[in-house]
């Protein structure tokens, strides 16, 4: 339950990139020796006079926009422009959830230098703006996933027809990977759906769907799925779409359709007024302040979108293209693209199963506990077709996470994500009650009673006494340990954790806990659950705060010792967001509950002794004596009333913390030690944890900590940082708080070795 | 996916060479056919079943179809059905004090007639003390209304013999649908209604704001989907890739036969209607051969700009009703009545209402030739609900189709497409008009004069409706 309420930019991170599956191929059997060879990724027939260009890379999910599938596209175009039989194209993937997921990732980690990167951008420029030249009209019908080069290739074409589907989503994620549309898309966005819609896109990276596009101006008709008929529905409406596509290649051609399009009366208002070049200048302005303010110029690259989108304005098309393939140079070369790439990489390993497939497939679900957690894994899931029992030990608690469920669903008609329909027909997959009905067909329990020892031996036992025998026991808990839960029972094999994060319908991450009974059938069954739920699944090992928890405690201990040092929670929070930190180490206290935070606090530091010494207990135990629980309580550090958005600091903590002072130390407490202070104890806990086998890899190192406790995603997680930062740096930091404080500080062994030996986490 | 793919590649081949077959099977059938009619007539048995009654459609009428907003406009739906019971009346004049049960069917229920049925027998004089219930089942609710005393659930009234005289019909006025206040609206009336003091409706009146005057529309979408039924039709005629020239063609089609059914005094199920301060209405009026370039012009009604329905080969918004004696055999004979067709064997269905919303019957021609030990072949009359062009064409091609009928029926081989030939002889709905809860009526009764005018022994009507349900059933001629 260690979380946060805030870390939605995460989720949208999370959401927009996982949609923009790069993918590890490398064209082998390519040739280039003849162009009329057949193609590797691209193919094309003609269909009376209109050539029909069909994209589908080989062994890949989806479509990469590689050096490879680039020449073979311009080699193609060069074709049809040259022949007389063609008048018209169309351009459409094979791959039924896939138009191009974007430009080849690895394409640009191959390149040493930012000229190397420029000149990528200036050819994919060059080729789209051919292409936009295009006297022949080409049509794009965009099926499943357009994205990032994707969507700039289709921008280029004379119109766009797409797939009224929810796998359909366009969009330019590029700034969530720390870099900007490099293909000529700085450029034609604000042309095509006018500037703020652009800004918007550019700067969010969000996927929109397809009748959202439709109304932006982004596509011009929308096709609907078709049902099955003659073939299979996906396979048909690929089809339909391409014939659709053909009769308005034709029709173009012809000059039958308008290429103009009818726009609205605000859209023609917007589009007047940013006709006006001193409302363009209070738009960029405004649109900085606010990127300044929510990046607190820890990302480089929407600043950069902003000033390259300006240059093509007021300056020109050539300007533009000149500028947006330099800058795109310049932030492929960054730290933070390095860091956001690398995110980005762990999340699709995270995605993955690597216990392979479960012997038995989980259908029924049970949750015990009704609180927001087990709720909130319940709405997770039913939403996912499982069915799922809710049971709590009360009407009104039951009725409560009841309630949770359906504010979730209904949240979404709102959104217009579901139809009330929907929303009914997957709340009927809820079953709430307060016995043991229907556990006999269970296939997997999750607990998310209270955190007490006794109580969940209690729940283990009568759970275990009417599930059947392949079922899982699954234990969502924050600090206790697995192997202790797991001792009461007659099946420790099939014991396991599913540490969830709170809010679960937010949070992405899933922290799974092994212990060294659990088999690996059970593993595969968690995570298998974990990825329907949508969840990015890292696999630790049981030991006490697994890893998660046990990497924030040292911090939250340090954060105690900063506020006793005087620093006020307002600055201290300043000072975590300013690093990168989407909650402020004060805030994220009361987000998760001071007597929560307490308790881990007490049973961490039994374990772990002095490495999670710093800060006093003491502090939390007499917040928690007054009622200061934190949110929840309505008071923390801060005071929280309801509707009200602006945090006031709570006036009796100054008595508390007065109470509790310590002098600082001078040579350690600048902004900038701080900052690293809090950090370095987090990092180095974290690389313990590695060092400890608690963790397989660095890579889940980095997705936990990111996706699950908002360490800066910029900074990409702490083995990523320790990389780019430098292990020594990072060492003699903690060496000189250790000479200030003690043996909190001291650096882990694999920091050192790490530090002594040049070597770096990721190869 | 490339499972999918591989799968579809590996079948394609042997549909496709199994299309080619089929499209010629019928062909060669059906000049069988004309050779020897009536020997092939002859050879069939009846499928009469020890032990069961048999029942008897003694005979059945309707009211003239008008297009919506002509001359019923101002009638309200129990009004069309009274005139259908007394048509009924005068054509068959069957006591009414023998009526045991009446039933109709409806689908859009103006609210003040909630139990249509009964207001219309009441007012068209049977006699009190004969009960009357309305069903609804979308467009299929007549014939539910008729299967009531067949056996739905084993206990029909006739076959139970609870009763041995029942009439059912079925009406649907469009001309007027019940438009509501908007909830919140209706919220404060209701409140006002229970306000005690004058404070309490004064407070009550102050909540008052003017969008509570929005009107609420009776939903034109399936309220499972929220797509309307044409733009389903329309995405299904796309799925079979069923031309727009295809569905013009159909309609058109329909239209002439309709036509030429009405000028040859066919559709004598038809019976006049005195229109109160008009005019008496004596045929159908939806009927209007057009051309294939006029009906070219048209644009798509559903999916713009590139759809293929369009309003000319879609069914168009209708009033009227219709209501059929049905007895037992042995009443109707020993009443003196000589009547026209048995009521045999018939199912129900039901299937995804999203894509598969309009492919009822589809799914329910084979299992009622299964259930009746019959095959395609042995149906000389196809009495099919026309919904629009594109639905039918769709039916045929799915029914025609081997790899459907596996994939998404679970059956191992199709059931054909029905001869051309043989179907809708006398225009269907898309000609003569579709007043949902009526049609189910006026297709039995087409098939049932069918069989007698063209000579044959078994019909098979059928229909799709809303909710994705479907419904056929075998009507035999009785022997002359």
């Amino acid at each position: 339950m260690v979380a946060s309420r805030a870390i939605g930019c995460l989720r949208r991170f999370t959401n927009a990139s996982r949609t923009l599956h790069c993918s590890g191929y490398i064209s082998r059997n390519f040739t280039s020796s003849s162009a009329l060879l057949a193609r590797t990724h691209i193919n094309y027939g003609i269909k009376e006079d209109v050539a029909v260009i069909r994209i589908n890379s080989p062994n890949s999910k989806v479509n990469t926009l590689n050096k490879e599938l680039q020449s073979e596209f311009m080699e193609v175009m060069n074709e049809i422009w040259a022949s007389d039989q063609v008048r018209s194209a169309v351009l459409i993937s094979s791959k039924p959830g896939c138009f191009i997921a974007g430009a080849d990732i690895n394409m640009i980690a191959a390149c040493k230098t930012p000229q190397e990167v420029t000149r990528l951008s200036q050819e994919g420029q060059k080729m789209f703006e051919k292409l936009e030249k295009s006297n022949k009209p080409v049509v794009a019908a965009i099926s499943g996933s357009c994205l990032g080069g994707g969507l700039e290739l289709a921008i280029s074409c004379q119109y766009r027809i797409a797939t009224k589907d929810k796998k359909t989503v366009l969009g330019v994620p590029e700034v969530l990977l720390g870099i900007l549309p490099g293909a000529g898309g700085t450029q034609r966005l604000p042309q095509m759906v006018g500037i703020p819609a652009a800004f918007d896109m550019m700067l969010t990276g969000r996927n929109i769907r397809a009748d959202r596009a439709k109304k932006m101006g982004l596509v011009d008709q929308l096709v609907e799925p078709l049902g099955p008929g003659i073939k299979p529905p996906e396979e048909r409406t690929i089809e339909y779409l391409e014939e659709i596509a053909v009769t308005f290649a034709k029709g173009l051609a012809d000059k039958k359709i308008s290429l103009k399009r009818s726009k609205g009366l605000m859209e023609r208002l917007t589009s007047y007024a940013m006709g006006i070049p001193f409302v363009r200048q209070q738009v960029y302005k405004k649109v900085e302040e606010q990127v300044r303010k929510q990046t607190k110029g820890l990302y480089p690259a929407p600043l950069k979108i902003i000033d390259v989108v300006k240059t093509g304005l007021e300056e020109g098309k050539e300007a533009g293209y000149l500028s947006e393939s330099q800058k795109f140079g310049e932030l492929a070369m960054t730290r933070e693209s390095k860091a956001l790439i690398g995110l980005y990489h762990g999340q699709v390993l995270c995605k993955k199963n690597k216990f392979g497939m479960p012997q038995k497939e989980v259908k029924h679900l049970a949750v015990l506990g009704a609180g927001l957690m087990g709720a909130g894994i319940a709405q997770v899931s039913v939403d996912k077709g499982l069915q799922t029992i809710l049971k709590d030990a009360t009407l009104t608690g039951l009725g409560r996470g009841q309630q949770q469920v359906f504010k979730g669903l209904n949240d979404k008609v709102k959104k217009k994500t579901l139809t009330s329909f929907e929303r009914d027909f997957i709340f009927n997959n809820l079953t709430g009650q307060l016995d043991y009905q229907g556990f006999e067909k269970a296939d997997m329990v999750i607990e998310a009673v209270f955190e007490d020892i006794n109580l969940k031996h209690k729940v283990l036992k009568e759970v275990e006494a009417v599930i059947p025998a392949h079922c899982v026991f699954a234990s969502n808990t924050s600090a206790l340990p697995i192997n202790e839960i797991a001792s009461v029972s007659k099946r420790p094999e099939k014991v396991i954790g599913m540490h969830y994060f709170s809010p679960v319908d937010k949070m992405q991450l899933l922290e799974i806990i092994t212990t060294e009974k659990t088999s690996k059938d059970t593993t595969a069954s968690a995570v298998a659950v974990g990825l329907k739920q949508g969840k990015v699944i890292i696999v630790v090992k049981d030991g006490p705060g697994f890893y998660t928890t046990r990497c924030l405690a040292p911090m939250m201990s340090e954060v105690i010792r900063i506020l006793q040092e005087g620093v006020g929670p307002k600055k201290l929070d300043s000072l975590t967001t300013g690093f990168g930190f989407p909650v402020g180490a004060a805030t994220l206290v009361d987000e998760v509950g001071v007597d929560v935070a307490k308790h881990v606090a007490e049973d961490l530091g039994k374990a772990f002794g002095e490495r999670f010494a710093g800060g006093s207990l003491e502090l939390l135990k007499q917040m928690v004596a007054k009622g200061f629980l934190g949110r929840k309580s309505g008071k923390g550090f801060y005071v929280y009333k309801e509707g009200v958005k602006s945090k006031d600091l709570n006036s009796e903590m100054d008595s508390v913390l007065a109470g509790l002072q310590v002098s600082p130390k001078p040579e350690v407490s600048s902004d900038e030690d701080i900052q690293y202070r809090l950090v370095s104890r987090f990092v180095n806990e974290a690389a313990m944890c590695l060092q400890e086998e608690i963790l397989a890899t660095p890579a889940e190192g980095d997705i936990g900590a990111v996706f699950g406790l908002g360490f800066p995603p910029c900074l990409g997680g702490p083995f990523r940082f320790v990389d780019l930062y430098g292990a020594q740096k990072i060492v003699d930091r903690l060496k000189r708080y250790e000479a200030a404080y003690g043996k909190q500080f001291t650096p882990c062994q694999l920091l050192i070795d790490q530090a002594s030996a040049n070597k770096k986490f990721y190869q | 996916m490339t499972s999918i793919l591989t799968y579809t590649f590996k079948n394609l081949p042997s549909t496709s060479a199994w299309a080619l077959r089929f499209s010629l099977r019928p062909l060669s059938c059906s000049s069988q056919l004309r050779a020897a009619p009536a020997a092939q007539t002859n050879t069939k048995k009846t499928l009469a079943k020890p032990n069961v009654r048999n029942i008897v459609v003694v005979d059945g009428v309707r009211i003239p179809f008008l297009l919506s907003g002509t001359s019923y406009k101002d009638l309200m739906p129990h009004d069309l059905a009274r005139a259908a019971l007394s048509g009924l009346l005068h054509r068959t004049n069957v006591p009414k004090e023998v009526v045991d049960y009446i039933i109709f069917g409806t689908v859009i229920q103006e609210v003040k007639t909630s139990n249509v049925a009964r207001e219309a027998a009441l007012g068209a004089g049977f006699s009190d003390k004969t009960p009357a219930h309305t069903v609804t089942m979308a467009c299929i609710s007549a014939n539910q209304a008729m299967t009531t005393d067949l056996c739905p659930v084993g206990v029909g009234l006739i076959a139970s013999g609870q009763s041995d005289v029942i009439v059912a019909g079925g009406v649907e006025l469009m001309s007027d649908v019940p438009i509501r206040h908007s909830r919140k609206m209706r919220k404060m009336m209701l409140d006002l209604n229970k306000a005690k003091t004058l404070g309490q409706r004064l407070s009550l009146i102050s909540k008052f704001r003017l969008n509570f005057l929005t009107p609420e529309l009776p939903a034109v979408a399936e309220f499972s989907t929220s797509e309307t039924m044409g733009h389903s039709a329309d995405r299904l005629a796309a799925s079979f890739a069923v031309s727009r020239l295809e569905q013009d063609e159909y309609a058109l089609r329909s239209h002439r036969l309709a036509k030429k059914a009405q000028d040859e005094g066919l559709l004598s199920d038809v019976v006049p209607f005195k229109v109160p301060g008009k005019e008496t209405v004596t045929k159908d009026n939806g009927i209007r051969p057009s051309s294939l370039e006029q009906m070219a012009k048209l644009k798509p009604a559903f999916v713009k700009p590139y759809g293929t329905v369009t309003a000319a080969n879609s069914s168009f918004l209708t009033d009227g009703a219709s209501a059929m004696l049905i007895m037992a055999e042995d009443k109707a004979l020993a009443m003196g009545y000589k009547p026209k067709a048995y009521l045999r064997d018939f199912v129900y269905v039901s299937q995804d209402p999203k894509d598969q919303l309009l492919l009822g019957p589809t799914y329910a021609t084979p299992k009622v030739l299964e259930k009746a030990g019959l095959t395609l072949k042995d149906i000389d009359a196809f009495e099919f609900h026309e919904a629009f062009s594109g639905q039918i064409l769709a039916n045929f091609k799915a029914m025609d189709s081997d790899w459907f009928a596996q994939n998404y029926m679970g059956r191992k081989t199709k059931v054909g497409a029905p001869p051309l030939e043989k179907f809708n002889n006398w225009g269907g709905s898309l000609s003569l008009g579709h007043p949902f809860g009526a049609t189910g009526c006026r297709l039995v009764m087409a098939a049932a004069n069918r069989l007698r005018k063209e000579g044959g022994q078994f019909g098979l009507v059928a229909a799709c409706a809303a909710g994705g349900q479907g419904h056929a059933m075998i009507v035999e001629a009785y022997p002359k």
